[in-house]
This record gives structure tokens, C-alpha cells and sequence, in this order.
């Protein structure tokens, strides 16, 4: 176990280099002088020089590359062209605000994309399979956006139930109804996919696992019901959770488009506006943050993957 | 093919009858296992640890015992399936690899094999006569018609209608019908030596005999060499001029069929024997013809690796591995007590 | 040798001769998909959809360009315009006929490009030894650590907007799943008995390849890949609905979402329309890839 968890350390750092350099690469991508692409053609020669020597883009650029990556991992994700804020303090409440909404989403998804799938999966064939299972399929293949959109027109123009748009309040997490009733339609539209991909994948694996006989025998053994379905749900675990990680990576991601409809200031909203300003030094610290985010989290899914099946060691 | 004057290149005989067909020396094959912690290196699967036999032209070489003890990787070793870590493979006095002897490919052109699993052997998106053809066409780049008419007549040889099979999908045929259709495909590139890797093992008793007499019949037609590979030892008895006993990776015994089973020297060999079911009620016994577990490849015992489950074992058996030694005429055992002057105080008792 | 009693030459089992041609996998699978009748369904609209917008011109009622802000925002039902108009008042349905075009191209393209690209770094990652294998696989892990939404966004976000841009940021984010599936379903195939059958009988590398491990790596690939069309669709609407996909004025699905947003309080169910386009052309590909597995998922009898 030690050496997995060693291994599995080792890739992972590898891993994380790698998406530095993507992130680090991403301003070198766009044709043309950086230079260009940071500042408009009419800045002052003070701020271009300014600029170059503080991204060092005259020097060889696995020098650029090594000092940005030190200065990342100091925490100085670089300096916002457009704000000329910090990028690490804005993106860190920008993180803040999508999590307030992630989170929620993540746990609700999860919650009824288990129960659901198990329930599926159990009443195999009858009405009650046939039914979720398009409820299932109907989440995935709507876009959310469309979604949050659809839904902003039920709750907030047809029926005035909920606001249509905003935050509400000051940030952080939400204190009081009134500002609760922000945080409800953006959660439900985020977990509508996560509920559909969990809920696919439970229903699936644990077929497969009534499918075997041990499920059988255990009932032949004269185990109740109940307990038969907490062993089988604790087979089925190993890759529900690796998809429960990949999901979380989604909603730290992907949240930007439902931000985008529902002007919530989260990250998602943050690197929208960075590419439109195309805030450069912003969009590599959002991507850098989010994916290294995302590799930790399947990290932590594989090791605990492999704490409850030892058969994951590889 | 089949009654033409002329042999194709690879079934030219190079050293006539009194050569063996394939002599191997010292075949050794050891898998690598997980790591061992503290670098102690990796664990090794031992699987083939110094296999050496002769196999003399036209005749069927039985090779018993029991799963894990390394027949199938024997087989696999001959063919340079898998790469043998030592030993030597000569073919008709050619050795296997080496700069003046004779290719891997030209090897496989004459010695082919016949799997056991009739159904994954075969790929399931193929017809039959594809399937057949696919080693004339690919290895030999004869041409789409040519290899089709080579696919029909070996069918035929086989006793598969052409009319009814040839078209078909391996999940339409029965288990001894695809069987057929393997050894079809063994016999497609024309080769001397036909490995049969347990291959009338997942059949039916009926269907096997069937598929037995089949073998015969092609032996004796088309001068093949057999090696048969399996743990039905009735089986073995039935079809084989010699027999090798393999355990744990090595060989305990090798003699004539009619000595091996008349006359067994080996502990191993006779507590094999005597497990075999039999109808003469004088035969039948209630006591498990062998104690202790089967021992683990990865960590074979010191010495004789029978030693565990011997009941006349002592400490030279420990100490010393026992060498393949010759008893009487061609026959071989490699036992301490066989050897006088081994140490072993059971020497010359014989059973 | 003694010979065992002979008993029926070459029985014929209890199939009757079914005639020359057996049936061959994928007839199987055509036969179990033409039963299922959902997927047949599913498939009649699917190639509806293609079908109105590879015939737009024809189809549409009015030039998808020509809007007058006089007509802007009429509701369904409009003479001559029965779907509305959007906001700068073009007519809905031509816009929705005319932008499948672009949406159905923008999902679809990217598909094939990552499969053929990735389908052959995945081949070749299954077949090739430890190093080949690992070095491709690693370079697949980096991607993967990105979210595919991330990807696509931060790869057009620097490239800029357009369709060339789309389609290659898309293809960008799927080739890496096709090719750690291509190579699972090839480090399977490769460990099938058939595969060492061939590699026994002296056949070259490339002969083996072609006529063993494809043959049996294509089913899987072709499901995997079914099912990423509904999700690129998503995904290409998205982009453009964010501005960073399609460019207006050209119509297209996600485009005209962002578009109509701004007129949700006025026009609600003219504003949702482009959406219920790509859940519906979204959901058919699902339920298609989902049919394609179920048919091809058979326990074939022994």
C-alpha cells in the first residue's frame, strides 16, 4: 500500500508539472508578441518596459518558464492587466463564491444520483427503472445553461418565486433566507448533470454486481434485504467515486457557463471576463488553479479507492 | 499439398529419420512478480526451470501434470511466444535463433499450435475460412484464391463440410466443430510439429474421442510429429510413444508410454497414477494419493521441489536437486533414490 | 493405435445448414438494433435532424440574415414567421434549420477528428512495448487533469473565436478519452488467445493488426464515440453561447441562446427554443449510443 501511495504521489506530481507548463504555454499560444496582447498599441513605452522585464519575455523562455513557476509557487499568480489587482486575492473570492455553489450541487447530485441509480438498478425492468432512467438520461443531454435559463423563466419571470440573477448579499456563504434564494436555482441546475453521470454509473455497477451470484448467496444465506444492499452498494463504490471526483472537477470547471446566466461572481464568471479583457496572467492562474484542484482531487479518489478495494494496488 | 511429389521448403527432412525432430536443453523461463519490499529485487515466478527432452520424427510426445506446473508454458517457450531466459531449441538440428540456425519465423512455419479454448482462439469477427486462411495469406503472401482453395481442402481433411462451414462464424459452431477448425488452422502453413495445448480438454468425452481419431488420421496422412500437452492422464496413455512428467517447472519423469505407466519410478508419477479414477475395484483406494499443498512457483522448495508432499523425503532432498538420470534404457527419473551414492538411504530399493 | 469407437463424422449439431453465408457479427447487431425499437425511432429523427439541415435552403421559410427590428420578438404563431422572431427579428425557425447546420458540424467534426487521431495514438499505445505506452499515456494524463469545459474554453479563449477554433479546441479535449479507451480495448483484444493464435502462425505485425485487433477494437470505439457527439453538441453551444464559438450573425444553436437571453422577460418561450434543438439532437445521440450498446452487447451462444 505504502508503495502505491508512493507511486501514485510520484505520478501525480509529474502530472501537476505537466499542467503547469500547458498553463505556463497558454500566453504562448496566441500568435503574435505577448507584449502586444497584454497592452494596447497606445501604452506608454514606461509600462511595455515595465511589463517585459517583469515577464522577462526577452529572456530564453525556459527562463520565463522557471521563475513564472516560482513565483506560483510562492503564491504570486501574477498581476491582473486589466485590474491591476492581484490575481491570487481575486481569484481566491472568486473560488470562494463558486464553491458556495458547488458544493451544495455536488452533495445534492451525488445524493440523488445514488439513490436513484440504486433504486434503478434494484427494480431492474420494472416502470420505476424505466422512469428514472430517462429522468437520468433527460439530465444528461440537456445543456445546463439552457437549463438555468429555462428554469429562470419558470421560477423568476413566469412565477416570481426566486431572483433571476445575483448573489445577493455581501459573498461568503449565505446567512439568511432571503439570500439563500439566490444560491437555489444556480445548485439545481449544477446538479443536474453530476445527479445524471453518478446516477448512470450506480445503476450500471451495481447490475453488474447482481448480475454475479454473491448478491444470491447471501440472500440464500438468509441476510436481510437490507444488509444485502449495503454490501452491494460498498462494491459498487470504487468507481462511483472515481466518477463522484471527475464530477467535482467538472463543477469547479464548468460552473462558468450557469455563472454566466445567473451573474454569479465566481470563478467561472471571473475567467469569462478574463478572456473577454484577454487578461492574460488571470486566465493561466484560474487554469493552473482549477486543474492542479482537479488532480488533487483524483488523487485523494484513487487512494481512498484503493484503501477500500485493495485490488486497486496496482 | 496432399499427395504432391514435391515438399515445400519447410517440410524438406534435413536430418532423416534417426535425428530428433526438436531436442531442448535446459529450457528456463522465469517470470517476474511484484517487487519485493527492502529491494530485495523482484520475486520470480519461476515457471520453466531447466526443461530438457528429445523428440524423435513422427512420434507423440505426452506431457502430464497437474495446472501450474508449467506445461502451457513450455509450449509457449517452443513456438518463441514467449522469450526463454535459457536453454537451447534445435529443430531438425537447427538451433532456434541463433546466427547459422534456423529463424523464429521459418520455426513457426513448421511448428504450429492448437489452443485450448476453441472459442477465444478463434476471432470472432472472422469467417472460418478467413480464419484459416489468414496464416497462408499473411505469412506466406499467397494469393486470395490460392489461400481460399488451401482453406476448402483443409476443411475437407478435417471432416468439416466446406459448403456448410466456410462461411461461418465462430459462434455458430459447436465446441468440437471449432476444434476442428483449429487444428485446420494448425495445419494451414503446412508444419512437421503440431503442439496440442490441452486441446481435447474442454470436450465432451464423445466429441473428444471424435477429435482423437481426427488427429490419428492426419498424423499418419500427413507425417506429423505431436506433442500432447494435458492432465488427462488416460488420454496421454491413449495416444502417446513417449510420456514426460513435468512438476512445479521441471521434469521428475521420462520414459516409453507403456514404462511410465506400467512401471512408474517417481513418487510424484505413482501418486498421479494411483488418483486416477478407475472401474476395477481392485484399483480404488480411499487415501489421497499426496500430502501437503501444492507449494507456491514463486518460492519453489530448496532441492527436490517434490520434497514437500514426498513421503520418503530426507534431508539430501533438501540439499540437493535431483538430475533427470537414466534408469534403464529410455527411461529417466530425477530422484535421489534412484541415483546409488546420493546419499538418499532408500537407494537401489526401486519400486 | 487402437481406434475409439468412431461415432457420427463431423455431427452437425442441432443447427439445420443455414445456407452458405453465416451471419456475421455486425449482421447480428444490425438484426438486434432493427428490433429495438427506440433506437430505430431515435435514429428517424437523428436523421431527420441531419436531413432539415443539410436541405435548409429548402426548408426554411425566410432568410436566416434578414432581420428588421420592426418584426423583433414576435411571438409563436405569427403569420408567416410561426416559430417568432429573435430580437433583431429574424425568423426563428430558419435561424434554428439554418444554424443546425453549423451546430450539427460543429458536434459532429470534432468527433471524427478525435477518433481518427486518437483512435490511432490509442492503437498504437495498446500494441507498442512499456515506453511507447507510458509516454503516450502520460501526455494523455495531462490533459486529462483538465476539465474538459476548462479546456475547450481556455484553448479558445487564447485562439480566439470562430468555427476553425471550435472544431480544434473540441477536438483537443476528446482525444485523449478515445485514446485511453482505444488502448484499454486494445490491451484487452491484444491478450486474446486468437491474437497469440496469429502471432504463432508467422504473420507480419501490420497483418495482425489489420486483420485481428481492428476488426475487434472498432465496435467499442464506435460507441464511445456515438456518445461524445451528444456531449460535443453541449459543449460547441456552449462556446458559442459564451461568445467564444460561432460568430454572429451566423446562426447556431448556443449563439442564439446568448442572443435571446437578453428577451427572456418578454419572449420566454421564443427565448428557450434554440435550447429545446440541442437537448432533442443531444438526447437522440444518447439513446442512439446507448441502443448501439445494448445490440452490441450480446452473449453469443456457444
Amino acid at each position: 500500500m505504502a508503495r502505491f501511495v508512493a507511486a501514485r504521489l510520484l505520478h501525480t506530481v509529474l502530472i501537476l508539472f505537466g499542467v503547469s507548463l500547458v498553463a505556463f504555454a497558454l500566453i504562448h499560444m496566441i500568435p503574435g508578441n505577448p507584449l502586444d496582447i497584454l497592452l494596447p498599441p497606445e501604452a506608454p513605452k514606461s509600462v511595455v518596459d515595465r511589463l517585459r522585464s517583469e515577464f522577462g519575455f526577452d529572456r530564453p523562455l525556459y527562463i520565463q518558464y522557471l521563475s513564472w513557476l516560482g513565483r506560483v509557487l510562492r503564491g504570486n499568480l501574477g498581476t491582473s492587466v486589466f485590474t491591476g489587482r492581484e490575481v491570487t486575492h481575486e481569484l481566491l473570492r472568486a473560488l470562494g463564491n463558486t464553491l458556495v455553489i458547488a458544493v451544495p450541487a455536488a452533495v445534492l447530485g451525488f445524493g440523488l444520483g445514488i439513490a436513484l441509480g440504486a433504486a434503478a438498478a434494484f427494480n431492474y425492468g420494472k416502470a420505476t427503472d424505466r422512469l428514472i432512467s430517462a429522468f437520468v438520461i433527460l439530465g444528461l443531454s440537456v445543456p445546463h445553461f439552457w437549463l438555468a435559463i429555462v428554469l429562470v423563466i419558470l421560477f423568476a419571470v413566469e412565477w416570481n418565486l426566486l431572483p433571476a440573477e445575483g448573489m445577493g448579499g455581501t459573498g461568503g456563504f449565505p446567512t439568511s433566507w432571503d439570500s439563500l434564494r439566490y444560491l437555489i436555482l444556480p445548485v439545481l441546475t449544477l446538479s443536474m448533470i453530476p445527479m445524471g453521470v453518478v446516477g448512470r454509473m450506480v445503476r450500471s455497477t451495481v447490475l453488474e454486481i447482481l448480475g454475479n451470484e454473491f448478491p444470491t448467496a447471501l440472500r440464500a444465506k438468509g441476510l436481510m434485504p437490507r444488509r444485502i444492499v449495503f454490501h452491494v452498494l460498498k462494491n459498487a463504490a470504487p468507481p462511483t467515486l472515481a466518477v463522484m471526483g471527475l464530477q467535482l472537477g467538472y463543477l469547479l470547471g464548468g460552473s462558468i457557463l450557469v455563472e454566466t446566466v445567473f451573474n454569479w461572481p465566481g470563478c467561472g464568471q471571473f475567467m469569462n471576463l478574463a478572456i473577454f479583457r484577454r487578461d492574460i496572467p488571470v486566465l493561466q492562474g484560474t487554469v493552473l488553479v482549477l486543474a492542479s484542484f482537479f488532480v488533487l482531487i483524483n488523487l485523494v479518489v484513487d487512494l481512498v479507492q484503493a484503501l477500500i478495494d485493495p485490488r486497486m494496488r496496482r | 499439398m496432399n499427395g504432391s511429389t514435391t515438399l515445400p521448403p519447410n517440410r524438406v527432412d534435413r536430418g532423416g529419420p534417426a535425428q530428433p525432430l526438436l531436442l531442448v536443453r535446459g529450457l528456463k523461463k522465469h517470470f517476474p512478480g511484484r517487487r519485493r519490499l527492502f529491494g530485495r529485487g523482484r520475486e520470480m515466478v519461476q515457471a520453466v526451470d531447466g526443461v530438457s527432452f528429445s523428440l524423435a520424427k513422427g512420434a507423440t510426445l505426452g506431457v502430464v501434470g497437474e495446472s501450474g506446473c508449467g506445461k502451457s508454458t513450455t509450449a509457449r517457450l517452443l513456438l518463441h511466444l514467449i522469450r526463454p531466459d535459457a536453454g537451447e531449441i534445435i529443430f531438425d538440428g537447427e538451433g532456434v535463433g541463433e546466427s547459422h540456425g534456423i529463424a523464429v519465423r521459418d520455426l513457426r512455419l513448421q511448428m504450429q499450435m492448437v489452443f485450448q479454448d476453441s472459442y477465444s482462439s478463434l476471432n470472432p469477427r472472422a469467417t472460418i475460412a478467413d480464419i484459416i486462411a489468414f496464416g497462408p495469406r499473411a505469412a506466406k503472401h499467397m494469393h486470395r484464391r490460392q489461400s481460399r482453395e488451401r482453406a476448402t481442402h483443409l476443411l475437407e481433411q478435417v471432416g468439416l463440410q466446406p459448403a456448410l462451414y466456410a462461411h461461418r462464424y465462430p459462434h455458430e459452431l459447436s465446441g468440437g466443430q471449432r476444434q476442428r477448425v483449429n487444428i485446420a488452422r494448425a495445419l494451414a502453413l503446412e508444419p512437421r510439429l503440431l503442439i496440442l495445448d490441452e486441446a481435447v480438454s474442454a470436450l465432451d468425452k464423445s466429441v473428444e474421442a471424435q477429435i482423437l481419431n481426427l488427429l490419428f488420421d492426419l498424423r499418419r496422412e500427413l507425417a506429423l510429429t505431436y506433442i500432447f500437452i494435458s492432465h488427462d492422464l488416460n488420454v496421454v496413455r491413449h495416444v502417446s510413444d513417449r510420456v514426460v512428467v513435468m512438476y512445479l517447472g521441471r521434469i521428475v519423469e521420462a520414459g516409453p508410454a507403456a514404462v511410465i505407466f506400467g512401471e512408474p519410478r517417481h513418487p510424484y508419477t505413482q501418486a498421479l497414477l494411483r488418483a486416477m479414477p478407475s472401474m476395477d475395484p481392485d484399483r480404488r483406494s480411499t487415501a489421497p494419493p499426496l500430502v501437503g499443498d501444492p507449494p507456491n512457483p514463486i518460492d519453489p522448495p530448496s532441492g527436490c521441489r517434490f520434497r514437500t508432499r514426498c513421503a520418503f523425503a530426507e534431508a539430501v532432498c533438501a540439499a540437493v536437486s535431483p538430475e533427470l538420470g537414466r534408469v534403464a534404457g529410455e527411461h529417466e527419473v530425477a530422484c535421489h533414490m534412484m541415483v546409488p551414492g546420493s546419499g538418499h538411504s532408500r537407494t537401489g530399493c526401486g519400486q | 493405435m487402437a481406434d475409439i469407437t468412431a461415432l457420427q463424422p463431423a455431427a452437425t449439431a442441432a443447427d439445420a445448414p443455414r445456407g452458405a453465408a453465416g451471419r456475421s457479427y455486425w449482421a447480428t447487431v444490425g438484426e438486434r438494433l432493427r428490433r429495438d425499437r427506440l433506437t430505430v425511432a431515435v435514429g428517424g429523427v437523428v436523421l431527420a435532424i441531419v436531413a432539415l439541415a443539410v436541405f435548409a435552403p429548402w426548408v426554411a421559410t425566410h432568410d436566416p440574415l434578414d432581420g428588421s427590428v420592426l418584426r423583433r420578438l414576435q411571438p409563436i404563431g405569427t403569420p408567416g414567421y410561426f416559430l417568432g422572431t429573435d430580437e433583431t427579428g429574424r425568423d426563428i425557425w430558419s435561424r434554428l434549420v439554418y444554424g443546425g447546420r453549423l451546430s450539427l458540424f460543429c458536434g459532429m467534426t470534432p468527433v471524427l477528428l478525435a477518433t481518427a487521431f486518437g483512435g490511432v495514438l490509442g492503437l498504437v499505445a495498446g500494441i507498442g512495448g512499456r515506453l511507447l505506452n507510458s509516454l503516450v499515456m502520460r501526455v494523455v494524463d495531462v490533459f486529462y487533469a483538465f476539465p474538459s469545459v476548462l479546456l475547450a474554453i481556455a484553448i479558445c479563449g487564447v485562439i480566439g473565436a470562430g468555427i476553425a477554433n471550435t472544431i480544434l479546441s473540441l477536438t483537443v479535449v476528446f482525444i485523449p478519452p478515445i485514446v485511453r479507451v482505444t488502448e484499454s480495448l486494445t490491451r484487452q483484444v491484444k491478450s486474446r488467445d486468437f491474437v497469440e493464435a496469429a502471432r504463432a502462425s508467422a504473420a507480419p505485425m501490420h497483418a495482425i493488426i489489420r486483420h485481428q485487433v481492428v476488426p475487434n477494437v472498432l465496435g467499442g470505439i464506435l460507441v464511445y464515440a456515438t456518445s461524445l457527439v451528444g456531449i460535443s453538441i453541449i459543449l460547441s453551444a456552449g462556446l458559442s453561447f459564451l461568445g467564444l464559438g460561432v460568430t454572429p450573425p451566423d446562426p447556431e444553436w448556443g449563439l442564439m441562446l446568448n442572443a435571446l437571453r437578453q428577451s427572456i422577460f418578454v419572449s420566454p418561450i421564443v427565448a428557450a427554443l434554440p435550447g429545446v434543438a440541442i437537448v432533442v439532437t443531444s438526447l437522440c445521440f444518447n439513446l442512439l449510443a446507448d441502443g448501439l450498446r445494448s445490440a452490441m452487447d450480446i452473449k453469443l451462444p456457444t
